[in-house]
């Protein structure tokens, strides 16, 4: 391996790191509303617009400074994911799994249509959101005999760090406190949690409120990385994969699933072809699935007639 | 198949008629009458909306036959159709083979492609085995898109479209004449139609039904799974292969962009708004989702028009509007395409097919609807 061999697989490591932690928090988002409701959610690409958008047009059009524009930008995604479990979920429970796909896609398609009609097709860029605590270009990592050296902005640096804290919150959420724990008993068995006195509407309420939070905050991150369009969802077509890999229902899968694909995306792309970004992910899936019919941790269910 | 009473079959000849009554037999041959005499008082724009709807019609009963019938849900249709137009369309350009039989041998080699991406169905189901399909979606689109000697001419640019000669009968070329074209479709499209209803009454057919309805049971009960799983995948892709084959000879040029993911999830919308599982369903569907941008734009347009009116009497607000809807029209569009979905599954799961059999049932049971 050459110096500028190696120089390139660390840039590429350090890009993969970044780029798994926003597929680990979109496949966090999916995994969540999959495990409490079983639906899986083919609208969280256009969550992740609205929360890009919104965001965006608080802090540019209405000029409001970032700790303000984000909790209420957080209130507003919370009220639409609560509208849309209200009125075109609840009455599906139930039906068969095309009719909850369908749903979800029919939904992706309005949401889309109503931020490009508001929105319009524009590129915008998002003001910083993060204060400037360190200048400069950022974490760089110099290899012996090459003058470039590797390089991570701190942005991106902040970014995998916010991921952290919020996979962290999510464990420690479903782990200590009650309506996590609720969560995973409706999960579980919704009748069994039902006679336990807990509220299934409720929960999934709560279940969409935070993956609708979760999606807008990824919706962040990829507006931040590049720009806030109106392909900011097309980054769910990689994250699917990534869920189905690491198992539906399982929350360190979506981690693990996240930096498997974004890592051998950055590899392949970067040392044998760039056009491969968007075929590995499914390639890598394909291979999983022959082996594991359940992803790698996903839960085996066990049917009877 | 519930019939109205009233209907009693002495023989199994009678029995095993599709359209037992005199009644239905009637509404077929008026059917027909129309299909034929369509071309005479028919546009040339309407003979092109005749031709798509025929077109998707066939792919949509292919999807069906899949996803309706068998329950294996499918991303995967636009990768087919693609499978279908390029076989077809290199089949022509580099072997010259005639179109008609282009447009079969695609069909066959959909057929196996599509058997080759039902394979993971022997371990994978529901959500999983949908994003399996979708990552033959992905596939296609990329070897589309990089691979060169399959875009036309080696010489010519990656990605670039593949271009069709004309498809000739007896001298005439067809693509320039949405009359003639019309015709070729319509042959296939009602010969889709007759295999697909009758293959329901195969044991074959009967085979997917019970691996929808219960997989392991209809294991139990002699089903070779894995057989009938990739035989549904293969049928199902035939029809869709066609399908793009149509396409291909239909428009002469194809590249990778009318196979998106977008067009997968049209096909869906079709069987989901026209009913899933159902022949006719599929029929209704492929009308409708064909349909809805040109309603929308007559809609639009004329809207448009008294905007403008509107704005003519000096109204700011409404000339603001008259602007920007021309912007806006692909977004209503989108917008009421997953509205449709939305509210079909909300009102309606059984798709425009049970609608229909209710308005027909309302009328054959008026007054005492009970």
């Amino acid at each position: 391996m050459s110096p500028n061999d190696l120089r390139l697989f660390i840039q590429f490591t350090m890009t993969g790191i970044s780029e798994g932690a926003l597929l680990a928090l979109i496949a966090l988002g999916l995994v969540l509303i999959y495990k409490s409701t079983d639906v899986l959610n083919f609208a969280h690409g256009e969550f992740m617009l609205l929360g890009a958008f919104i965001t965006w047009d608080l802090m540019v059009n209405y000029q409001l400074p970032v700790l303000l524009a984000l909790p209420l930008a957080g209130a507003i995604m919370i009220l639409v994911a609560i509208a849309v479990e209200r009125l075109m979920l609840r009455p599906l429970i139930g039906k068969p799994v095309i009719s909850i796909i369908m749903v979800t896609i029919g939904m992706s398609s309005v949401i889309h249509a109503i931020v490009g009609a508001i929105w319009g097709p524009k590129r915008q860029v998002l003001p910083q959101l993060f204060p400037e605590i360190l200048e400069g270009p950022g974490l760089r990592i110099f290899v012996e005999g090459v003058r470039r050296p590797a390089q991570m902005s701190y942005e991106r640096i902040y970014w995998v760090l916010v991921a952290i804290v919020l996979v962290l919150l999510f464990v420690l959420f479903f782990r200590r406190s009650r309506q996590g724990i609720a969560m995973r008993a409706t999960a579980d068995d919704q009748q069994a949690a039902m006679s336990m006195g807990i509220s299934i509407q409720r929960i999934f309420a709560i279940t969409w409120s935070v993956a609708a939070l979760t999606a807008g905050v990824s919706g962040l991150m990829v507006a931040d990385f590049d720009t806030v369009s109106t392909s900011i969802n097309e980054v769910v077509l990689r994250a699917f994969p990534v869920i189905i890999l690491g198992g539906l229902d399982s929350i360190a899968g979506a981690i693990i699933g996240g930096m498997i694909i974004a890592l051998t995306e950055q590899y392949v792309s970067g040392f044998i072809d760039p056009s491969l970004k968007n075929v590995v992910p499914y390639l890598v899936l394909l291979l999983v699935l022959m082996a594991r019919p359940y992803g790698l941790f996903g839960e085996k269910i066990i049917e009877r007639v | 198949m519930a019939q109205q009473s009233g209907i009693f079959h002495e023989d199994y000849r009678s029995d095993l008629q599709l359209r037992p009554t005199t009644m239905q037999r009637l509404r077929l041959v008026l059917l027909f009458v129309f299909l034929f005499g369509m071309p005479v008082f028919a546009g040339s724009l309407e003979m092109r909306y005749a031709n798509n709807i025929l077109i998707a019609l066939i792919g949509s009963i292919g999807l069906n036959i899949l996803v309706g019938f068998t329950g294996q849900i499918s991303l995967g249709q636009g990768a087919f159709l693609a499978v279908g137009a390029y076989s077809s369309g290199l089949l022509v350009v580099y072997l010259n083979v005639p179109w008609y039989l282009s447009i079969l041998l695609a069909g066959a080699i959909t057929a196996l492609i599509g058997g080759f991406f039902g394979l993971p169905s022997l371990r994978l189901k529901g959500l999983y085995l949908a994003v399996a399909t979708l990552a033959a979606q992905q596939i296609v689109q990329w070897v589309l898109r990089n691979w060169d000697p399959i875009d036309g001419d080696i010489n010519q640019r990656v990605g670039e479209a593949l271009n069709i000669p004309a498809a000739n009968f007896f001298g005439h070329r067809l693509n320039d004449n949405e009359y003639a074209f019309y015709f070729v479709v319509l042959f296939f499209a009602v010969l889709a139609v007759l295999a697909a209803t009758n293959l329901f009454r195969t044991h074959i057919g009967r085979a997917f039904i019970a691996i929808r309805d219960q997989d392991i049971a209809a294991e139990v009960m002699g089903v070779h799974l894995f057989r009938y799983k990739l035989l549904a995948f293969a049928t199902s892709s035939f029809f869709v292969g066609v399908a793009g084959a149509l396409l291909a000879q239909h428009s002469t040029s194809i590249s990778w962009e009318s196979f998106t993911i977008n067009v997968s999830i049209q096909y869906l919308a079709m069987i989901i708004i026209g009913g899933l599982g159902s022949v006719s369903g599929s029929i209704y569907g492929a009308i409708f989702i064909t349909l809805l941008p040109q309603i929308i734009r007559g809609l639009g347009n004329g809207i448009e028009d008294a905007l403008q009116l509107v704005a003519s009497a000096e109204s700011q607000l409404a000339a603001h509007f008259a602007e920007r809807f021309q912007d806006l029209l692909p977004r209503i569009e989108q917008g009421a395409f997953g509205l449709a979905i939305i509210l079909t599954l909300i009102l309606e799961p059984e798709g425009l097919r049970k609608l229909w059999q209710n308005i027909k049932d309302y009328f054959r049971l008026w007054p005492f609807s009970y």
